[in-house]
């Protein structure tokens, strides 16, 4: 008996040294990292650990993709060492995970899920020498910035090209929670499609997931079902792409270019570009010129775009798309300004009247020609 | 080739059995590791670095221990009577449920009187909803494995639907989020760790004393020996049973309690994260004796720490962390069937038949 163990243990020292053998690269984990979470300032870029914390997995070909694609750029821009977590539940685990990038030496958090709001500004306040980063919310504190892009600029370009290809004037929106972000999303989506086609429908069916598969691709197969012939969505996943490829219906992805999942259905989609903003923020974290923010900028700052259409866009949908992205980067085309009109058909925006950010931020109400509900 | 219990087995030969089996699924995982590009031993030793490498990693393995304790106990009640209770998870929410109503509507009670309430509150929760299968189990003679399995998903569903629905946080923008609970309703901190560790200790000395030392004690275990032997020793199987399941819920109730109010700080439907089904496995290698759950869970509550600090530290993705952990538990608990059991080939058996023969 004892000769079997003794075999064995042999074995696996074996086999652990032929890997010490093969990966001499391998990275030593940062034991010596210092645990008294008081980073010098002027630290070589190399040293420093700027942590990432996912709400999906980083292969969901969608938002956490996005983000993961900015973290690389990051890591190969500056030479920062990056760690990150996938599908961080948007829960007290959130907590955990930070103060376990803390412990292991991350001086820089983003946070790229909405529902991780309060526990970063929580979490903040215990922290106060290191920089946190929140994605799409709208509380901040003296080392808590947010951050998050004008997608729905995109959207309303990616509207356009839909508004152009329906043939039976409904379109269907897999939309994820009720709360502003998406609200303002299906909002702009409506208007770019109307922009080009005044009589389009856009039937909303809410998932309350950011990432499950099945379900997001369900609902899509229910909107297909009820009649819409182009799917637009706001999860993090390619579900939806998927029903539209299966029915042969078309559709406008999210995040990332999503043209090989749906092959014979994917239009064209809002995506982000948010490398540069990473690379800005962890530049400005190494100088030690990092201050608090709230930082929402658009299409003029690259941080959105519409992906490049398809050949199964429609005719005419590069040159009006074009036209729009024109007027957006020259600011004649604001997209929420009135006049704005609720689905009951009332003026919500009078003629001429731009709203404020704070306004958009806080949206709770569908433009005319949106099917669907907002719970309260 | 057959399998035969054992009837041999020696303390020194189930220790033998059980660290080959580790050994074995080390050397099994650092194949795995190896073909994910990493040295095998770093990985190891990175492992346990995350999960006792320092004051702060140890506090937080302890942490996540202090749940697995408090269920595997209450699990352990049930599994003497061989009553197999999977359904610590629902327990676990409905126990938060009732503690997280007691802290979302009586705001204004002092702490010293809101979290024993909340306290009490968890146990009723927890062990009205283990009550129902053993009511129908004692009444009907149910398989409580699948009616405690399904009222699992019963439970996480009442809490998704309070979360989506009434108990919305309107503050909350849309988000379906229940409000946080106010600071009087939140454990307090003792030496660095929330007071469920004082808890966890203080229920497993009761439960120990309970098993070993009292009457109801020695009921359960005769009962989980044979009912009829029971009731031919003039014993109320059916109270038993009942109350029994009754303070096996209750005990799960409180973990749910402690989750809500210490780490949660508010109720939502993923507050459970597993923990009724690992203790599970907790409670089974701990051979059903209480003490032993405490650094059984311990040693869990490090695979998991470890397990998730290799993920940044080396950048394996969490599918890949998983696997590894699932592989040390195969072997582990395999390795309990080589206990329990012996292979015999043919020839052996032959062998002996002739001997018996003869």
């Amino acid at each position: 008996m004892k000769k079997l163990i003794s075999l064995l243990l042999a074995l696996t020292l074996v086999v652990a040294l032929a890997g010490c053998g093969k990966t001499p690269e391998t990275e030593v984990p940062n034991n010596e990292t210092p645990n008294n979470e008081t980073p010098e300032v002027n630290e070589a870029a190399k040293d420093m650990i700027v942590g990432f914390i996912y709400v999906g997995p980083i292969g969901d070909g969608g938002y956490t993709y996005a983000h993961d694609q900015g973290r690389l750029y990051l890591e190969e821009q500056l030479g920062v060492k990056t760690i990150y977590k996938e599908s961080v539940p948007e829960t007290q685990d959130v907590e955990q995970e930070i103060r376990n990038m803390i412990d292991q030496g991350a001086t820089a958090i983003f946070a790229t899920s909405f529902g991780y709001m309060d526990y970063v500004a929580k979490i903040s306040k215990e922290y106060p020498e290191v920089a946190f980063f929140h994605c799409s919310g709208y509380l901040t504190t003296d080392n808590m910035a947010n951050y998050f892009g004008r997608i729905y600029q995109a959207r309303y370009l990616s509207g356009i090209v839909a508004g152009l290809k329906t043939e039976t004037n409904e379109i269907g929106y897999v939309a994820a929670f009720p709360i502003p972000e998406v609200v303002r999303g299906i909002n702009a989506f409506t208007l770019g499609a109307q922009s080009v086609n005044p009589d389009v429908v856009v039937k909303v069916t809410w998932t309350s997931t950011w990432y499950d598969p099945a379900k997001e691709k369900e609902a899509a197969i229910a909107l297909l079902d009820g009649g819409v012939d182009i799917i637009a969505q706001h999860q993090d996943t390619t579900g939806p792409q998927q029903a539209a490829e299966e029915r042969g219906a078309f559709s406008i992805g999210y995040n990332t270019d999503m043209s090989t999942m749906a092959p014979k259905a994917y239009m064209t989609a809002p995506i982000w570009n948010w490398g540069p903003y990473y690379v800005a923020q962890t530049q400005a974290v190494i100088d030690g010129t990092f201050t608090s923010h709230a930082y929402w900028e658009g299409m003029a700052e690259d941080i959105v775009r519409l992906a490049p259409l398809t050949a199964n866009a429609p005719e005419g949908a590069a040159e009006a798309v074009d036209a729009a992205t024109a007027k957006i980067l020259d600011g004649s085309e604001y997209i929420f300004e009135g006049p704005l009109y609720d689905q009951a058909g009332e003026v919500k925006v009078a003629e001429g009247v731009k709203m404020t950010d704070e306004e958009m931020l806080s949206i709770n109400w569908f433009v005319k020609g949106v099917e669907g509900k907002i719970e309260q | 080739m057959r399998m035969t219990k054992r009837t041999d087995m020696t303390t020194k030969k189930a220790v033998f059995i059980r660290t080959s089996a580790i050994i074995l699924a080390l050397l099994v995982s650092a194949i795995f590791i190896l073909l994910l590009g990493h040295n095998p031993l770093d990985v190891y030793v990175s492992m346990i670095d995350g999960a006792f490498g320092s004051a702060y990693r140890i506090k937080d393995t302890l942490t996540i221990s202090i749940p697995l304790i408090v269920t595997s106990i209450g699990i352990l009640i049930a599994f003497k009577m061989k009553f197999w209770n999977i359904g610590a998870e629902g327990q676990i929410l409905m126990g938060a449920f009732v503690a997280s109503f007691i802290a979302l509507n009586f705001i204004e009670l002092p702490k010293l009187l809101l979290l024993p309430l909340m306290f009490v509150g968890g146990f009723i929760g927890g062990g009205l909803w283990a009550l129902i299968p053993a009511v129908l189990k004692v009444r009907f003679d149910t398989n409580e494995t699948i009616i405690t399995l399904m009222m699992n998903y019963i439970a996480i569903k009442w809490i998704t639907f309070l979360q989506y629905g009434p108990w919305r946080d309107p503050k909350s923008m849309g988000f379906p989020k229940i409000a946080n609970f106010t600071d009087n309703a939140i454990l307090p901190k003792v030496f660095g760790i929330h007071a469920g560790w004082i808890i966890a200790i203080a229920i497993i000395i009761v439960v120990t004393i309970f098993m070993n030392r009292s009457k109801r004690g020695y009921e359960i275990t005769v009962v989980g020996e044979s009912v009829d032997t029971a009731r031919y020793a003039g014993m109320n199987v059916k109270k038993i049973i009942i109350t029994s399941l009754f303070v096996s819920g209750g005990i799960c109730g409180i973990v749910g309690m402690m989750e809500a109010s210490a780490v949660n700080q508010t109720l939502t439907s993923q507050l459970s994260a597993g923990y009724g089904y690992t203790a599970i496995i907790t409670t089974w290698l701990s051979g059903l004796k209480s003490i032993v759950v405490l650094p059984v869970s311990i040693l869990f509550a490090a695979m998991i720490k470890g397990g998730s600090f290799i993920q940044t530290a080396y950048q394996i993705p969490q599918s890949a962390a998983k696997v590894l952990q699932s592989m040390i538990l195969f072997f582990v608990i395999g390795s309990e069937f080589f206990v329990q059991y012996k292979i015999v080939f043919t020839n052996q058996i032959n062998k002996l038949v002739k001997e018996v023969k003869q």
